[in-house]
């Protein structure tokens, strides 16, 4: 019954909360909350939360890459967040969320990973973007990616030399360098109509997903689609223009909250 | 050490002729070589080589869904499998399933439930396997293209057959089907899928910097690339049957009785 009405009201150009078809819910960002993380940021997609910490440590480059830091992103859906997430090793949808997350941060080089080299080829800083689910109500993709952004911008990292063999800290912090704030925005069909951000309840009758995620200059820096069904090609050129306006718009708000 | 020499970077993608690494244009395919039904266990099974790419595909099903949990009382359930061998890549991989791998893994099989009639099979499974024995750029959508074909091949109906191919940026310019130095050197990657007679994409995924025009040029030239793959599938498929046809022929040739 639930799932014919918001189907409905979708073919009308209505959304069941109400929003209009190219309307985010509301979107509150908090940052700082965890003192033991470089960085932390909290945001609340309407009823959706996400909490991402970031911690940075010392550890060894990869071999093929001597002179880069290293970034690592993992999302974690807590069983406390939804009745259908459950314990045990991660699931593919877990996965899917960390590695569009991961995308965004990567391929915008928002992170100057060449800045956290300690001694090349020896030591260098470890990103760790770690992404907490802690309400599920939809649209987990974009929310997991303004935490993570608003978390990193909010990041500090300690100073580091090499004494002798060992790594030590210099004392002092200073902020993390971002070089660009990559933002992902997420469309549903439903039916033959493309809704931005969808709720939980418009994620069960959707029959396929896009996100796309644009950096501070405007450009496509990631892609994902999911979800069973797929897109005529001028649906997904609609969604990539709306995406550029909309991240523009969320980019402001997680700037704005990440400077306190 | 018996260690293959690392591929060196080159110095450049495209030439001054407009040609690229591998002599290719910018809109050209690499060589595409398509076969069906070579496995004798499975149910459907296709080979696909792109490039330097080398993959088995195989399909078992519908069969009993197994754990049973996992079964849908109104439909089949797809499940898919895209997984590299430890050879199939310079550095040896290790043969446990890796977070790409499984994501992958998931978007394929989303690439390819559009089409499939699930619904004629309730509570069964359809199990797609797919093996990159040697990898190259644009492995996930070579192995869409023969996961497509081998369905096809173990007569589960179908709408319509899934093509698919990538676009990417090298050197500022849009380019088809990128291989593996492209891909690693150059500036984006965009693999697509296409259902070419409804229209529909049903695979998207893109990492690196496009703008906006980049992104529909880049579209446009992959869709165009995906109908001419699909045509070459259709051919494949065709070949078999007419094969199959001759040999009953031969066999049912009437027996002259004195």
């Amino acid at each position: 019954m639930e799932q014919k009405t918001v189907v409905d009201l979708v073919t009308k150009g209505k959304r069941i909360d109400e929003r209009g078809l190219e309307s985010y819910r509301p979107i509150q960002i908090q940052v700082g909350l965890i003192e033991k993380a470089n960085g932390s940021a909290q945001v609340y997609l309407g009823k959706s939360k996400v909490l991402a910490g970031i911690k940075i440590e010392t550890g060894e480059p990869f071999p093929d890459t001597p002179e880069e830091g290293v970034l690592t992103v993992n999302a974690e859906l807590v069983p406390l967040a939804s009745p259908s997430f459950e314990m045990g090793p991660p699931s593919e949808a877990a996965i899917e969320l960390s590695r569009v997350v991961d995308r965004g941060i990567r391929e915008s080089k928002a992170i100057d990973l060449k800045s956290l080299v300690i001694q090349k080829g020896k030591k260098v800083q470890v990103v760790y973007v770690d992404v907490y689910v802690l309400d599920h109500d939809g649209n987990l993709i974009d929310a997991a990616s303004m935490a993570a952004l608003a978390a990193l911008a909010n990041s500090k990292v300690a100073k580091m030399e090499m004494k002798g063999d060992e790594v030590i800290e210099k004392g002092g912090h200073h902020q993390l360098p971002l070089n660009n704030h990559p933002v992902a925005v997420t469309f549903a069909k439903i039916d033959k109509t493309i809704v931005v951000d969808p709720s939980l309840e418009e994620e069960q009758v959707m029959s396929a997903r896009l996100t796309v995620t644009i950096d501070k200059n405007g450009h496509l820096c990631a892609m994902q689609k999911g979800g069973l069904y797929g897109f005529i090609p001028d649906e997904l050129k609609r969604a990539v223009n709306l995406a550029v306006a909309k991240a523009a718009e969320n980019r402001a708000k997680v700037m704005a909250a990440a400077k306190g | 050490m018996n260690k293959l020499p690392e591929p060196k970077q080159p110095e450049k993608l495209i030439d001054e002729k407009g040609l690229r690494i591998d002599g290719r244009r910018l809109d050209q395919l690499r060589p595409l070589k398509l076969e069906v039904g070579l496995l004798d266990k499975a149910d459907g099974s296709a080979y696909i080589e792109q490039g330097k790419n080398k993959i088995l595909v195989a399909v078992y099903g519908p069969r009993e869904a197994h754990p049973k949990h996992i079964a849908m009382p109104e439909r089949a359930v797809i499940r898919c499998r895209y997984h590299m061998a430890p050879f199939s890549v310079d550095e040896r991989k290790s043969p446990a399933p890796s977070r790409r791998e499984m994501e992958l893994s998931k978007v394929i099989r989303e690439s390819l439930e559009p089409v499939v009639l699930t619904d004629l099979y309730p509570r069964t499974t359809i199990d797609v396997f797919i093996e990159v024995l040697q990898s190259d750029g644009g492995s996930r959508c070579a192995g869409i293209t023969a996961a497509s074909l081998a369905l096809a091949d173990a007569g589960i109906p179908m709408k319509e057959l899934v093509a698919a191919c990538a676009v990417g940026k090298i050197q500022g310019k849009m380019a088809l089907d990128l291989s593996d130095a492209e891909d690693k050197y150059g500036d984006a990657d965009l693999p697509v899928a296409l259902v070419p007679n409804m229209g529909l994409v049903t695979l998207l995924q893109m990492d690196g910097n496009l703008t906006t025009a980049e992104f529909e040029q880049g579209l446009s030239m992959a869709m165009e690339a995906c109908k001419t793959i699909h045509s070459m599938q259709r051919e494949t498929l065709k070949k078999k049957y007419a094969t199959i046809k001759d040999a009953v022929e031969e066999r049912e040739e009437p027996e002259i009785v004195a």
